[in-house]
């Protein structure tokens, strides 16, 4: 029942970063498609910091990897805000390029990393079994990760500067009605611009802590699973509000924890059900969900549209 | 004047982008072969770019070029799938999730229920007609994004297949039964391609995906059926005014899109050349590698037969690096670039047709 409830904090404080990257991209009016990809250059920055910084006290650790990771999500988005932004170009296009360039980056980076110490490994996976503990307080048999705090906070933020400062208010003008918000001299590429680079940051750090959530070491080949996407569909079942998302991050965590944890309880375990079924119920539940809650969507007016000056 | 009359030509402008996002994927490439290691970093990428010409000898070089064309039929097929809903205004990455239940269906028939191949084929269309379609549903009627529904049922598609398959496999082994060894007659012929190609992989499923190209070229641009769905892609709500069934066009063109990819699966495991591993943790990257052949062919089902093959020939051309030193996933790299780059063709094209408009006012 701890393991239950531990993989769900920890499965929900990704989701809830990595949604509320896609909050704040798609509050500016830029849908960023890419965060899976993201996730994984996040991951990749964070897991070379804990393999390399994994001996040093843990509250250098967790500094550290907090700011490469996110840093390697922002330098990503980067690609993605010159693509989107300046040159207009289609979003979803952009985004599908961006994961199938991370997770074939991830792999070569990773690769040659490993053989470069040792030519026998030919592996992309990364060991970061020291740097790991780092983040991990034990209370009794729950470990308490430091991410979790990480994702509360995040949460915080998200929704003050969201709903209560006059920055909220201009970027989320930009994804709703971009022409009036330049009419009123609201900078509309810089807003967007802003909040790319946000979603990279938030999705770089979502993409370590995800790796970090139950194992030591990451086989970068396998990308992170379609995390990214389940994120954005968290995001769409939160209606683009900080608060909802963090509320549908903890439903969507359960799932996902239930496919790590279901063995441990008799009465799952004497159901017979095979694992694989376990593993698609995070996939399941969001086509569902998605399927009831679309409908009457509270998404940004003009998101996914390139900005044009001309355009009324 | 002829110049100019050339520029402004949208199947020249098409090519030119294409060989433009080639070029600079290639050159990445390399770059990124260089920084790994110099010393062979030339050899390297020109060994990826020979592929089969690799080989010394006539007959290898042939047998091996059979290989990349046995491949490059279920990717051209994944294009064109992509290709289709994408003139809907879809944009189907549900393709991959397509072909793994087209793979699922058609090896099920085979090996479980030793079914011929064209019933096969058939069994796959119909299980790609019915992935396809939920996409479509959940677009039309409950508004949900494509991309997001696509990717769900992607992964939701690998694990039932894997669970499905797991009855079919080898005793032992996580791959499913070879299918000349229980039923001869699911394995599309080849009516002297084999002979041909010196490659018993080689059949007539090659031919068969390029003459479904030109049929999914004249259906989108010579009938009237395929200009309701590109017109519903311009403008939904105009499509909607016109008197055409928006909704039903959606659904339609995400049934036809799965039933292209799923079929391009049965004719690669329809020809015995690979086994499907029913513990694979990752969705194939056939659809993926669709989207970037879509794109580099100009969204034009003829220019896909071309981009498909480059795309194949590429990530076969991957297989002759030297593992030692690179990394197997530059061809992956290659191909994200070109997709990325492929991104900008759209904006460059407008802006060339900007300046040519502006021009000819002036004039």
């Amino acid at each position: 029942m701890v393991l239950l409830i531990q993989y769900t904090l920890i499965f929900a404080a990704v989701l809830t970063l990595v949604a509320l990257g896609g909050c704040f991209s798609e509050h500016s009016g830029v849908i960023n498609l890419g965060l899976e990809g993201v996730m994984v250059m996040g991951a990749l920055g964070g897991a070379l910091t804990l393999k390399y910084l994994g001996g040093n006290p843990a509250p250098v650790v967790v500094i550290a990897v907090l700011l490469v990771s996110a840093l390697s999500g922002l330098v990503y988005t980067v690609l993605l805000g010159v693509a989107c932004i300046n040159l207009k170009a289609d979003q979803t296009l952009v985004g599908t390029a961006l994961n199938i360039l991370a997770a074939a980056a991830a792999s070569i980076i990773a690769r040659t990393i490993n053989t470069a110490e040792n030519p026998d490994n030919m592996s992309t996976i990364i060991k970061y079994t020291d740097g790991r503990k780092a983040f991990i307080a034990n209370f009794e048999s729950f470990e308490f990760s430091w991410s979790m705090l990480v994702a509360v906070i995040a949460l915080v933020i998200a929704y003050v500067v969201l709903y209560r400062t006059k920055y909220g208010v201009h970027l989320r003008a930009c994804g709703e009605n971009p022409q009036a918000a330049d009419s009123v001299g609201i900078n509309v590429i810089k807003n967007r611009w802003a909040g790319v680079l946000i979603s990279g940051v938030l999705g770089g750090i979502g993409g370590v802590v995800y790796i970090m959530a139950g194992v030591s070491e990451w086989k970068f080949e396998l990308g992170v699973a379609g995390f990214g996407f389940l994120a954005l569909a968290v995001m769409i079942f939160g209606s683009w509000k900080p608060v909802n998302i963090g509320l549908a991050a903890l439903l969507f965590g359960f799932f996902r924890a239930l496919s790590n944890v279901y063995s441990g309880f008799d009465w799952l375990a004497d159901l017979n059900i095979p694992g694989t079924v376990y593993n698609m119920f995070p996939y399941l539940i969001s086509l569902l969900v998605l399927a009831f809650t679309s409908k009457n969507s509270a998404a940004p007016k003009a998101e996914g549209i390139p900005y044009d000056k001309g355009q009324r | 004047m002829k110049n100019k009359s050339i520029l402004k030509n949208d199947a020249f402008q098409s090519v030119a982008a294409a060989l433009i996002c080639i070029a600079a994927g290639i050159f990445v490439g390399y770059l990124v072969l260089l920084m790994i290691n110099p010393k062979g970093a030339a050899e390297a990428i020109m060994d990826i770019i020979r592929n089969f010409a690799n080989y010394p000898r006539t007959t290898a070089k042939v047998k091996y070029l059979g290989n990349t064309l046995v491949k490059t039929a279920p990717l051209l097929m994944c294009a064109l799938s992509v290709n289709f809903c994408y003139k809907t205004g879809l944009f189907n990455i549900g393709a991959a999730g397509q072909y793994v239940v087209g793979a699922a269906a058609s090896l099920y028939g085979a090996l479980a229920w030793h079914m011929p191949w064209y019933v096969c084929v058939l069994m796959a269309m119909a299980a790609g007609m019915v992935w396809g379609s939920f996409v479509g549903i959940l677009k039309a009627y409950r508004n949900v994004n494509e991309v997001i529904s696509g990717i769900m049922l992607n992964w939701i598609a690998l694990y039932l297949t894997n669970m499905l398959l797991n009855t079919v496999s080898e005793s032992g082994t996580p791959y499913t039964t070879q299918v000349k060894s229980v039923n001869t007659a699911a394995l599309i012929p080849g009516l002297g391609l084999q002979e041909l190609f010196v490659n018993r992989y080689v059949t007539i499923a090659i031919p068969l995906s390029v003459v479904i190209a030109v049929i999914v070229w004249v259906v989108l641009s010579k009938t009237k059926f395929g200009f309701e769905l590109c017109a519903t892609g311009y403008n939904r709500h105009a499509a909607k005014y016109s008197g055409m069934s928006e909704k039903r066009n959606v659904i339609l063109s995400t049934m036809i899109g799965g039933a292209l990819a799923a079929v391009g699966a049965s004719f690669l495991y329809l020809s015995g050349y690979e086994q499907w591993q029913t513990t694979q943790s990752a969705v194939p990257a056939m659809g993926f590698n669709g989207i970037a052949a879509t794109f580099l062919g100009g969204l034009n089902p003829i220019g896909t037969i071309f981009s498909s093959y480059f795309i194949q020939h590429i990530t076969s051309g991957g297989a002759y690096l030297d593992t030692n030193i690179y990394p197997l996933q530059i061809a992956d790299l290659i191909t994200a670039i070109i997709i990325y780059l492929c991104a900008f063709i759209l904006f460059f094209k407008q802006l060339l047709d900007r300046r040519n408009a502006s021009k000819g006012g002036k004039n």
